[in-house]
């Protein structure tokens, strides 16, 4: 499972879309700005923005703050708008559409990289290694038990957090309450009831659940070990699930999907709803920014829950993620991007909140705020935050690399649509993420 | 020149250079790892299976994409009436972004439901709807991938060929027609071997071609975050592992050298068999 899963979709119908031309042009970028700085040449420190806007009262100093692109109209208002409101920089916003994330890691080699920027879960572990992001344990003072503690541990490295998280976003497991009372299903509470309740709701061209055109490979492995009471890794940083209950929560995913219970090759994945709305399926895995569009299409006719545990010993989960504003180490004006930093996603709890719910489905991260959200009040939304804050799960440990993301999405893969011996794939990962928890932690 | 300098040789060389040297996240390393990350590589399993699939797939693709081109480029020059709209019709594709045309496959025409093209159309033969791309056993993506491939590439060397076809001297056509060949024996003996120039440069092009693979595969196959560990070129892997979000320079650069050296080997060899370059036409 990826960073890239959790957060607002951005041009959600497409997913990420690239091309080999702009990938070179992204090692290269970084290669040739790379050899420039090392020849003591400087890039500058111009702004490249793309749609960018400055704001702010000045104090001579002029911060840049990256953001990728939301899919909702307003956001880039609303953060220009928070920006031009700073009184003690010039904040100059900028929007970056396509690849950020890959974009911004390479640009953080460069002297012409962001002083403040967002980054999915916070930064990598390889750019806290790396010194290329500070820490802002410090910003957090006694507001620090106000934040989703699964969040925040995520970015947090040896007692140090590198990011503050500015909103959540969830997953979980959506129903049509009209078609589980047709069949006479209740919303199940283990994994086995869930199979059994996708079977009785496939019928016809409606399939009974939807994990993603994959068969839930990429989307499910992280729930199906949290269903079994075990994790990616274990609280002291080893090897988390090697462990029989692991095999037998991964192949119950074998088991949905030998069933022909599972909708594949939905022209919208996971990320969107349309799935649901549009009846293809009965229950669907998706994230809660898709409520506006479940409300739109299926009125109250739809209920949420966690994804189930195992069994008794296991237990229920959702997924959360948040993008955390970072700073760069190589920002000439790390002590005013820090003083930006904590103005905005610690101070300003009005604008966390109208980032939260005002343009999209959210939670605030601070659940002191999640009270005050009108749109997180009542029914299934209210529902849906309280199982962030109860049972959620950053998607993946801070210390998981996309090595060993890789390595587990094969494994899952191979389990799930080709029926591979579920112990001996997790032999595999292990195989590949000793090794990396390893270099990490030297 | 500068510009090719700065933008392709030094990146090229900067690119050998990182391959040598532990360097996560940065591009100023100063650990030598000497040939380490190119074992690393050669020991990676998944590394392994992409570059071997993708000799496979060379295999596969190269002389399919040059005999329907050759094919279409016959047809079209063989047309007396329209030539040039039969032309342009082959020739269209090649103007439409990968992207594009990758998500139209994936979307429209090759999604997993019963309002999909091909699934409508088996629908109609009471086939049950096949969801193409989720599943890995039979391997249907590659249907999807090779047909989105070959729509996009088949007419830019179908031109390729045309003009190759253009410049055989008819006098050639007309003293085998005098000695009484035709249809096969002409296309063995005069257009085959007249189209030797051409023909070395298409597969030489196929070749890099293939062993390029992202931009279709990347649109077609990854879903949200995740690419599965089928049909997964070199590329595409070294993109999640090293280039991508990992930022791991050393191995990434380590596996894009012996790709790059694979290619100067298979395209050495192709040359040599072909014996390129031994005289002109």
């Amino acid at each position: 499972m990826s960073d890239k899963q959790i957060g607002r979709p951005l041009g959600p119908a497409l997913g990420p879309t690239l091309t080999r031309r702009s990938l070179f042009a992204l090692g290269g970028a970084a290669a040739v700005t790379g050899a420039l700085a090392a020849c003591g040449s400087n890039t500058g420190r111009e702004p490249t923005a793309t749609g960018g806007a400055t704001g702010g009262g000045g104090g001579g100093v002029t911060l840049n703050q990256w953001y990728h692109q939301y899919g909702e109209a307003g956001t880039q208002q609303a953060v220009e708008r928070y920006a031009a409101a700073y009184k003690d920089a010039t904040v100059k916003v900028s929007w970056k559409p396509g690849d950020y994330d890959q974009s911004t890691a390479a640009s953080l080699l460069t002297d012409a990289g962001p002083d403040v920027f967002e980054y999915g879960n916070g930064p990598t572990i390889d750019m806290i290694k790396g010194d290329q992001v500070v820490d802002l344990t410090d910003l957090l003072g006694d507001t620090k038990d106000d934040f989703n503690p699964s969040i925040l541990k995520r970015m947090t490295y040896d007692g140090k957090t590198y990011a503050i998280p500015q909103v959540v976003d969830m997953q979980l497991l959506v129903y049509r309450r009209s078609l589980l009372d047709k069949a006479g299903v209740t919303p199940p509470q283990t994994v086995d009831e869930l199979l059994e309740a996708a079977k009785k709701l496939t019928q016809g061209n409606v399939k009974g659940l939807f994990l993603g055109n994959d068969g839930g490979a990429g989307l499910m492995g992280g729930p199906m070990l949290w269903s079994a009471g075990l994790d990616y890794l274990t609280d002291d940083n080893q090897f988390g699930f090697d462990d029989p209950r692991a095999a037998t929560a991964l192949g119950k995913l074998r088991e949905l999907w030998e069933a022909k219970v599972l909708l594949l090759g939905a022209p919208k994945d996971w990320f969107d709803p349309s799935a649901l709305t549009a009846g293809l399926t009965a229950m669907q895995f998706t994230g809660l920014w898709t409520f506006p569009d479940i409300k739109k299409g299926l009125a109250d006719d739809f209920g949420v829950m966690a994804w189930p545990a195992l069994d008794g010993s296991g237990k229920a989960s959702v997924p959360v993620g948040a993008y955390g504003s970072c700073v760069s180490a190589r920002s000439k004006n790390v002590d005013a991007a820090k003083k930006f930093v904590k103005y905005l996603w610690i101070d300003q709890t009005a604008d966390q909140l109208d980032f939260a719910t005002a343009y999209g489905f959210h939670i605030p991260s601070r659940t002191s705020l999640i009270s005050q959200a009108t749109t997180l009040k009542e029914g299934q939304a209210a529902e849906a935050a309280k199982l962030a804050t109860d049972v959620g799960h950053a998607q993946s440990p801070i210390l998981w690399t996309p090595k060993c993301s890789t390595a587990f999405g094969d494994a899952m893969n191979r389990i799930v649509k080709e029926g591979a011996d579920p112990a001996g794939e997790i032999a595999k990962v292990k195989a590949v993420a000793e090794p990396e928890l390893k270099r990490v932690l030297a | 020149m500068l510009g090719l300098v700065v933008f392709v040789y030094l990146p090229i060389l900067w690119s050998v250079y990182l391959s040598f040297f532990d360097s996560y996240n940065t591009v100023t390393p100063t650990t030598f790892v000497g040939v380490g990350n190119y074992l690393d590589m050669l020991r990676d399993p998944a590394f392994r299976s992409s570059l071997l699939t993708f000799l496979a797939f060379a295999v596969f693709i190269v002389p399919t994409t040059f005999v329907l081109s050759l094919s279409a480029a016959l047809l079209v020059a063989r047309t007396r009436v329209m030539q040039s709209f039969f032309r342009s019709v082959f020739f269209l594709p090649t103007a439409c972004s990968y992207v594009v045309a990758a998500l139209i496959w994936k979307m429209s025409i090759f999604s997993g439901i019963r309002s999909g093209l091909a699934n409508a159309v088996l629908g109609w033969f009471g086939i049950e709807s096949i969801p193409w791309l989720s599943l890995a056993d039979p391997p249907w993506y590659w249907l999807v991938i090779v047909t989105a491939r070959l729509w996009l590439q088949v007419g830019f060397y179908m031109i390729l060929f045309l003009a190759g076809i253009q410049r055989i001297s008819p006098t050639l056509y007309e003293a085998a027609a005098i000695d009484g060949a035709e249809g096969w024996k002409v296309f063995r003996h005069i257009t085959l071997p007249q189209l030797r120039a051409t023909s070395t440069a298409v597969l030489l092009l196929l070749l890099i071609n293939a062993f390029q693979a992202f931009d279709e595969f990347y649109n077609i196959l990854s879903t949200f975050g995740t690419y599965p560990p089928y049909a997964r070129p070199p590329l595409v892997y070294l993109y999640y592992t090293a280039l991508g979000s990992g930022q791991d320079f050393g191995h990434g650069s380590a596996g894009a050298v012996i790709l790059t050296l694979i290619i100067a080997v298979v395209a050495v060899v192709q040359g040599r068999i072909l014996r390129l370059g031994d005289r002109g036409d």
